[in-house]
């Protein structure tokens, strides 16, 4: 009895212990940091130290890129390997691990030369037979990797001396070089006994690029630090810490705290919200991109009345790309007119969007025999309403699209409904079996102008990617050609003239490209604005923190 | 009581088995695999190496084939490895050749989540049962229609919505708490007492979050069950016997009010190590719910079947944990079980 006595009690000491954790939580309030009173725009001579901290919405499964496969580990692991080649701020294809390569007269070898003295983070030299390791373990069937058929193409891979690598190829494949751009060169005298599928490597890497894994704190953080064997000279700040916050909202609050120094925007954070938060402005810049993707609208061309190219274009005609961009991506995107980045070398300057331009879709759908002819709003073609299912997946800019879209159809006489998706049954009821009208989907604005697997008509097996059944003789010829053209301006040639015809075939309606938008404290210096077209990335080594900016609570660490 | 447990335990076997069954078929209605998450679906990765994946995760033979792969592996309390996390263990550590020890992934998310939910059961009941007794004393006067009111809107309010307010006032305005996370970044450098304080202020808000939304329950539980008992005839009695009200309150009435509770935090105990998404998401908290919930979106099979084979191993032991701590509170109970 005397027990229920004592819980009274119990509760009091607990309120009151609540209420002095309160005060004492109080008290730390004087101590408030004072780095919101830095003044951050003098210019500091850009000095090496200080620790970069970003947020990230998910964490990496592991750091071997060719196993994980997501975009965290790619975005982490970037920052330790390095692969033969990579893409410089123009994005063309530029030597990392490779001084030089040349492509023989047959164009079915290319020979890879190494730069001179490099070395792994351990120290130990990194030579050709790395590379060819690395090949060997990417085609391995035992290997867990979806990107292993490129490389699979290589007949024969071999390493004359330390400092070259040479593989041929059963025929030219121009594709090659950016394969090689992508793929991160492993080290064998690590790996070798492992096997690459389970390896502790992947959560404890040792790499060539400007940082090594210092600490990893699953669920938490991973922390960078500079790697003094760097193969591409050293960067400037000391490490890069990248925190796991997966809501943006959280993200957000944590910058406006000063607690991390950089994160990915969404258009509304860049657009509404930050212009209506000065003193958020005063420590804080905004930066833009061009980003990897565009989305578009894409026609099941096995079904009527899309296999008509009037009605294709017609509804291209009914679009409002503008619109789109204003209302879904805020004014924060560019319309497109190939599937390549504007501003790049694929991307031909010739091609213009679609205009809006009503009266024109409505001629073409007059033509294509659809007009009002019962007067309900809604144009028919032989007793039969144009009407269609918009389908998307869970994706809020893809829907508010399907939106805008659907009320621009009405407008020419189109009935289409919207049908929104969960990611897996739409891939695998939907778009495999092929049983779609219309879709709203994204695809990269790839840096290798190779879009074999999306256009050729080959490709339209359940699970290929060329799920829209497009299928045009020349198209197929001119990626045949593409793919064996390794002088880079003939190559420009095919695919410049590939887009004109993608354009006016109109089997998608390219829709828009957004920016890669991201906030970054002004602590960090050295950043190109505005970015050049690999994005405001492409130069993170000579990215510093003056130490007059440095975070003061980071310095003993 | 001896032969009953036994019963008890050898009747969760056939149970356990039952459940994972259904769970696995379930798990492979929902349409697509760990081969086709929308990152996978990128003309890089070409249908032949997602085929020759599915071979390799044994996704390509039929359902029941991978079911009794996945109960062989059981049998030998073998949890597996994840499809989606570079090969982790699922449940428990592994340690290869060269010594490298590999945490598991429920290992190292259980103890997060179970530490949240103890700290905000135990300040749910801290709350609940004295607000419970108030409303029910008073009855239908001020203080119950306000403890009633207050219950409710702890339990309506969109607990992300609070969390993001809390936040920002606690985070981002005053720099009391910090705003996101499990510990601060020099969290290693700190002395014991530090570290505890320091996973203490980040578990703040997340514990009282939690705490907040299920608040009402309990109280309002604990406020029907006392005005239930305060009617019943031995309280009249224990009154007529001029006992002093605190007595008949406390000794008599919530001394039987709360035996219910005993079934309902018996029920409780599976929902201990279910994180919610929502807050483990905007806190930043590695903990079981974003663990289940990531492993349901890249269907990451052995990591979704150890969660639920776990949970329901769990249901099981808290039904039996209830009932026996039923039958130990009361009196009535135990002779039916015994008998």
């Amino acid at each position: 009895m005397v027990k229920w006595l004592h819980l009274r009690n119990l509760l009091q000491v607990m309120t009151w212990v609540v209420l002095t954790a309160l005060m004492v939580g109080c008290g730390d309030s004087t101590s408030n940091k004072s780095i919101h009173k830095i003044d951050y725009s003098k210019d500091y001579p850009a000095n090496s130290g200080g620790t970069l901290i970003d947020a990230m919405t998910g964490e990496p499964s592991g750091l071997i890129a060719m196993i994980a496969g997501e975009s965290a580990a790619s975005a982490i692991a970037g920052n330790i390997f390095n692969s033969l080649l990579k893409y410089d701020k123009n994005l063309e294809l530029t030597g990392e691990l490779a001084k030089s390569w040349e492509i023989s007269a047959d164009q079915r070898t290319i020979t890879f030369h190494l730069k001179p003295d490099l070395k792994w983070a351990d120290n130990t030299p990194l030579t050709s037979d790395d590379v060819l390791f690395t090949w060997q373990k990417v085609t391995d069937e035992k290997t867990r990797t979806p990107y292993g058929s490129d490389f699979k193409l290589v007949t024969l891979a071999e390493t004359p001396d330390a400092n070259t690598f040479r593989v041929t190829y059963k025929a030219p494949y121009a594709p090659a070089l950016d394969t090689w751009a992508g793929l991160h060169i492993l080290p064998k005298h690590l790996l070798k006994d492992q096997d690459i599928n389970t390896t502790a490597f992947a959560r404890n890497p040792v790499g060539s690029h400007y940082y090594k894994l210092e600490q990893w704190k699953n669920g938490q953080y991973l922390k960078l630090t500079r790697n003094v064997n760097a193969t591409q000279g050293q960067a400037k700040i000391d490490h890069l810490l990248s925190r796991i916050i997966p809501d943006k909202a959280a993200q957000f609050l944590e910058l406006s705290a000063d607690n991390i120094d950089s994160m990915g925007l969404n258009p509304i954070q860049y657009a509404r919200i930050f212009p209506a938060r000065p003193e958020l402005n005063k420590n804080i810049a905004l930066y833009k991109e061009l980003g990897n993707s565009y989305t578009y609208l894409g026609f099941n061309l096995k079904r009527k009345p899309f296999d008509d190219i009037r009605v294709r274009q017609a509804i291209n005609y009914a679009i409002n790309k503008q619109e789109i961009i204003d209302g879904v991506l805020l004014g924060l995107g560019e319309p497109v007119a190939s599937p390549y980045k504007p501003g790049t070398r694929w991307s031909n300057p010739a091609l213009k969007p679609y205009p809006y331009d009503p009266a024109k879709a409505k001629a073409l759908l007059k033509a294509a025999g659809y007009e009002d002819h019962d007067g309900d709003g809604i144009i028919d073609k032989d007793g039969k309403p144009f009407s269609f299912e918009i389908l998307t997946n869970q994706n809020k800019e893809r829907e508010m699209t399907g939106v805008l879209i659907q009320r621009r159809l009405k407008e020419v006489g189109i009935d289409a409904n919207i049908r929104v998706l969960e990611w897996a049954s739409f891939l695998g009821r939907f778009i495999k079996p092929k049983e779609f009208d219309v879709v709203v989907l994204g695809w990269s604005l790839s840096l290798d102008p190779d879009q074999y697997s999306i256009w050729h008509s080959s490709q339209q097996a359940p699970g290929q990617f060329n799920f829209i059944s497009y299928s045009n003789p020349r198209v197929d010829k001119l990626l045949e050609a593409g793919r064996l053209e390794l002088n880079p301006d003939k190559r420009m040639k095919i695919y410049h003239e590939f887009s004109a015809i993608l354009l006016e075939d109109s089997p998608i309606v390219f829709l828009s490209a957004g920016y890669g938008l991201s906030a970054i404290h002004k602590r960090v210096q050295g950043i190109s604005n505005p970015a050049p077209p690999a994005g405001i990335g492409h130069n993170t080594y000579e990215w510093n923190i003056p130490q007059a900016y440095a975070r003061s609570e980071m310095s003993e660490h | 009581m001896l032969k009953y447990l036994l019963k008890r335990f050898f009747w969760m076997i056939p149970l356990l088995v039952g459940i994972s069954l259904i769970s696995f078929m379930i798990m492979h209605l929902a349409p697509g695999d760990i081969t086709s998450s929308e990152a996978s679906f990128n003309p890089k990765a070409s249908e032949e190496s997602r085929q020759k994946l599915r071979e390799l995760y044994s996704l390509d033979k039929p359902v029941i084939v991978q079911y009794s792969l996945w109960m062989k592996r059981m049998a030998t309390l073998n949890f597996g490895t994840s499809f989606a996390s570079h090969q982790r263990p699922v449940f428990w550590q592994t340690k290869d050749k060269d010594g490298n020890v590999t945490l598991g992934m429920i290992q190292e998310a259980l103890p997060i989540t179970l530490l949240i939910n103890v700290l905000s059961l135990i300040l749910i009941i801290a709350i609940a049962l004295p607000l419970g007794v108030v409303s029910a004393l008073k009855q239908n006067q001020l203080a119950d229609r306000v403890i009633t009111l207050f219950v409710f809107i702890g339990f309506a309010i969109p607990g992300f919505w609070l969390a993001l307010m809390l936040m920002y006032w606690t985070g981002v305005q005053h720099n009391w708490l910090p705003i996101s996370g499990l510990q601060s970044l020099g969290h290693e450098h700190l002395h014991w007492l530090g570290k505890t304080l320091d996973t203490l202020k980040h578990l703040a808000l997340p514990v009282f979050i939690s705490a907040i939304t299920g608040l009402a329950g309990i109280a309002l539980f604990v406020r029907n069950g006392m005005l239930e008992v305060l009617h019943q005839d031995y309280i009249t009695t224990a009154r007529s016997k001029g006992l002093n009200e605190h007595r008949v309150i406390y000794g008599h009435a919530l001394r039987n009010a709360l035996l219910p509770l005993i079934t309902i935090f018996g029920l409780s105990i599976p929902g201990l190590i279910g994180g919610s998404v929502i807050a483990e998401s905007i806190f930043a908290i590695p903990g079981m719910g974003k663990l289940f919930y990531d492993a349901v979106l890249m269907r990451d099979f052995p990591v979704i079947m150890g969660i639920l084979t776990i949970g329901a191993l769990l249901t099981l032991i808290g039904n039996l944990v209830a009932d026996v701590a039923y039958a130990w509170a009361d009196p009535r109970v135990r002779r039916g079980v015994m008998q």
